[in-house]
């Protein structure tokens, strides 16, 4: 199959001038900075993103510099306030919506899922929906049952959104001008585990990472790892753990975008190792995983060594204690026995 | 209210295309042309006619799914109308909204929506986007008296409040969510009244007296405009149909109580000012005639329009410019995607 070589990821990220080191976090800052001083139809609203600087300090300082209309604390009412994005932008205002955690968007669903998603088709094409909506997912930090979900796979199952979910601090930056700069309703998957996480940064206010295409996070030879979000970080770790152990080249898949999900990469990947780990911090059945085995094995039947394995969180309602939440969350043991299990060497 | 003669009439003109449009929708929605659901609005044209003329040319509107009436009050072409219920190309959506979905955004129509309160908020978001582009407008958000009990409803109620959104809560009270009274649904069966929990202005008023509903909704919506005060006006009115055209709306109410509300009738009420007026008979019935004349018309477009081309069932899905984001996605693409979604463009 001809393929588009996607481009690695530290080819963005280092070894270029323009860049700074920042946390994932001060990226997304840096993009919602950038993105407000360059359009004035930006404007960020969502429960304490203003006076009390983000719950997550994403947006820290930017009411004092931008004022209370640009940056808008909402009261704890996201179904109304996601539907408010959605009018004003269909009236042609860039609304960028912050839900405290993924996990408060259910309450929001019907705008999200009813409205927001159907506007471009719905109507005909007669009015769009250039709608922003950036929540973090994850687990691990004994939020428990209520607080420790990752339901990126529901929203990217949903023709009529577009879904990002960015591994690295670049990308948060990137992604989040890009779903910012696009005219179709986009949700923005951030991460409570990574919002620290540092890297390079590019500077230039017209960097952007494309939508649709994922990344080479770290090229390899002998599998091929499929993950976003934080899940790609445990896979990059799982990746260098497995180089200097059992000297096994793995090739890491960043996907970036969920919808539209660049295919072409996962399979060029997986046509070149033969096999497959695909890793997501959410519930594998129905989920993120299960769609990129589906393709895998649709594309890349030929091509294939072994089954496409899948790793994510186990299938209870996240427990408090902690061994009880390391057990089930989808940590770098259980992703590195998956992969050797996929090369005939475990289990 | 004051109103001259010839703006009364061309009210009236609007009741009459209305039922006259509603009465045909059933018969073609039986004669299976129209598909789906299909709510009708018979008995409802007085609050209608009368909410939409206290507009000004630059207001927005949403409104739910029963929204025929609301699309031809607004000025959406009884032709754009029909095609649409037909799912046919020159319909306003495209045939791709059908009956719940009419719009006109040249119009400042954003949509009817099918999700009972779903558009409250955005309403409020239109209002929001309103003052955010220092524009002068308001928004009038129609609902049914059943979205009263949704949370929606007091999430936008409060935003509207707490961030004095140009925006006014048109409820059509009539009488019945689906086959729920809303006696046997609302704890205040004034509905207004629930206004004071977010201190906003509010009337109750008599739906089928078009001159009093013009005399509220433009008082409201001058608060709106000028003073960015929220209200909510209720709308006491009576539909004649069924809950939607499947339904015979007699399981939960009798035919004596419908035909009590048929005697008052509401155009008929609008008839006799008229009449007081100085209009002939001959004059009123000739409009009721250009009502049936418009109304064919706009089936005779409905039945030339052609049906959406397969090629195009992505259209508008995404926005100009999309295709090429999804371009990667094609490998694999499952269950015909790839024909149907990719190679129709996805609105190229």
């Amino acid at each position: 199959m001809s393929t588009m070589a996607a481009p690695p990821i530290a080819a963005a990220t280092t070894g270029l001038d323009g860049t700074a080191t920042m946390s994932y976090r001060e990226a997304l800052r840096l993009a919602l900075r950038e993105e407000l001083a360059r359009d004035p139809r930006v404007f960020v609203m969502g429960e304490e993103v203003g006076v009390f600087d983000g719950a997550y300090k994403v947006t820290q300082g930017l009411l004092e510099e931008f004022g209370g209309d640009r940056v808008r604390d909402t009261p704890i009412s996201e179904e109304g306030f996601v539907g408010a994005g959605v009018g004003a932008a269909m009236l042609g205002e860039r609304p960028v919506v912050e839900i405290m955690t993924i996990n408060f968007l259910l309450v929001a669903m019907d705008q999200v899922i009813n409205h927001a998603a159907k506007i471009g088709a719905m109507f005909g094409g007669e009015v769009r929906c250039p709608l922003v909506i950036r929540t973090p997912n994850g687990a691990g930090n004994q939020l428990t049952a209520q607080h420790s979900q990752s339901f990126e796979g529901w929203f990217a199952g949903t023709p009529g959104l577009k879904v990002v979910a960015p591994a690295s601090p670049a990308d948060a930056k990137g992604l989040l001008k890009a779903a910012i700069r696009d005219d179709d309703p986009v949700l923005v998957i951030e991460n409570l585990s990574i919002y620290k996480e540092r890297g390079e940064v590019p500077l230039d206010p017209e960097f952007v990472t494309p939508i649709g295409l994922a990344a080479v996070a770290r090229a390899g030879t002998d599998v091929t790892l499929v993950a976003h979000s934080y899940a790609t970080v445990r896979a990059l770790h799982v990746a260098e753990r497995l180089a200097q152990s059992h000297g096994i080249s793995a090739e890491v898949i960043d996907l970036r975008s969920l919808r539209p999900l660049d295919v072409e990469t996962v399979a060029a990947s997986v046509a070149k190792t033969s096999r497959a780990v695909c890793v997501e911090e959410g519930w594998p059945s129905y989920g993120v995983s299960a769609e990129l085995a589906a393709r895998i094995q649709h594309v890349c039947f030929d091509d294939l060594d072994a089954p496409v394995e899948r790793v994510g969180m186990a299938e209870v309602p996240m427990p408090y204690a902690k061994a009880l939440e390391n057990a089930a969350l989808p940590g770098e043991d259980r992703i590195e026995a998956a992969v050797l299990a996929t090369l005939g060497l475990g289990r | 209210m004051a109103i001259a003669t010839a703006t009364l009439q061309g009210l009236y003109e609007q009741m009459l295309l209305i039922r006259t449009f509603e009465t045909e929708a059933e018969r073609q929605y039986k004669a299976a042309r129209i598909g789906g659901y299909c709510h009708l609005s018979s008995g409802q044209e007085a609050a209608t006619v009368g909410a939409i003329h206290a507009l000004d040319a630059d207001d927005l509107l949403v409104t739910g799914y029963r929204c025929h009436g609301f699309a031809l009050a607004r000025g959406v072409s009884p032709e754009a109308v029909m095609a649409e219920l037909f799912g046919r190309v020159d319909g306003c959506a495209h045939g791709r909204g059908g009956s719940m979905h009419l719009l006109d955004p040249r119009l400042g129509y954003y949509g009817g929506w099918g999700i009972v309160a779903g558009q409250l908020p955005i309403a409020t978001g239109l209002a929001l986007a309103l003052v955010r582009q220092e524009r002068p407008q308001a928004v009038l958000c129609e609902l049914g008296d059943g979205a009263v009990n949704m949370g929606a409803w007091h999430e936008s109620l409060n935003l509207a409040a707490v961030w004095r959104l140009p925006v006014v809560f048109l409820v059509m009270n009539n009488e019945y969510g689906m086959g729920t009274s809303v006696e046997r649904a609302s704890a205040v069966t004034e509905l207004y009244r629930r206004a004071a929990a977010y201190d906003l202005p509010a009337e109750r008023v008599d739906g089928d007296d078009l001159l009093a509903v013009a005399q509220a909704a433009a008082t409201l919506l001058e608060g709106a405009r000028e003073d960015r005060q929220a209200a909510v006006l209720e709308l006491v009115t009576y539909r004649y149909r069924g809950h939607s055209v499947a339904d015979a709306g007699l399981a939960y109410r009798t035919r004596g109580e419908i035909d009590e509300h048929i005697r008052r009738d509401p155009i008929f009420r609008v008839r006799e000012l008229l009449a007081q007026e100085g209009v002939s008979d001959e004059e009123l019935d000739q409009m009721l005639i250009g009502a049936e004349e418009r109304v064919a018309a706009a089936v005779e477009f409905a039945l030339a329009s052609p049906a959406p081309e397969v090629a195009t069932l992505a259209r508008g899905m995404y926005a100009p410019g999309s295709a090429a984001q999804f371009a990667r996605m094609l490998p694999g693409a499952p269950f015909g995607e790839r024909a149907l979604v990719f190679a129709g463009g996805l609105g190229e």
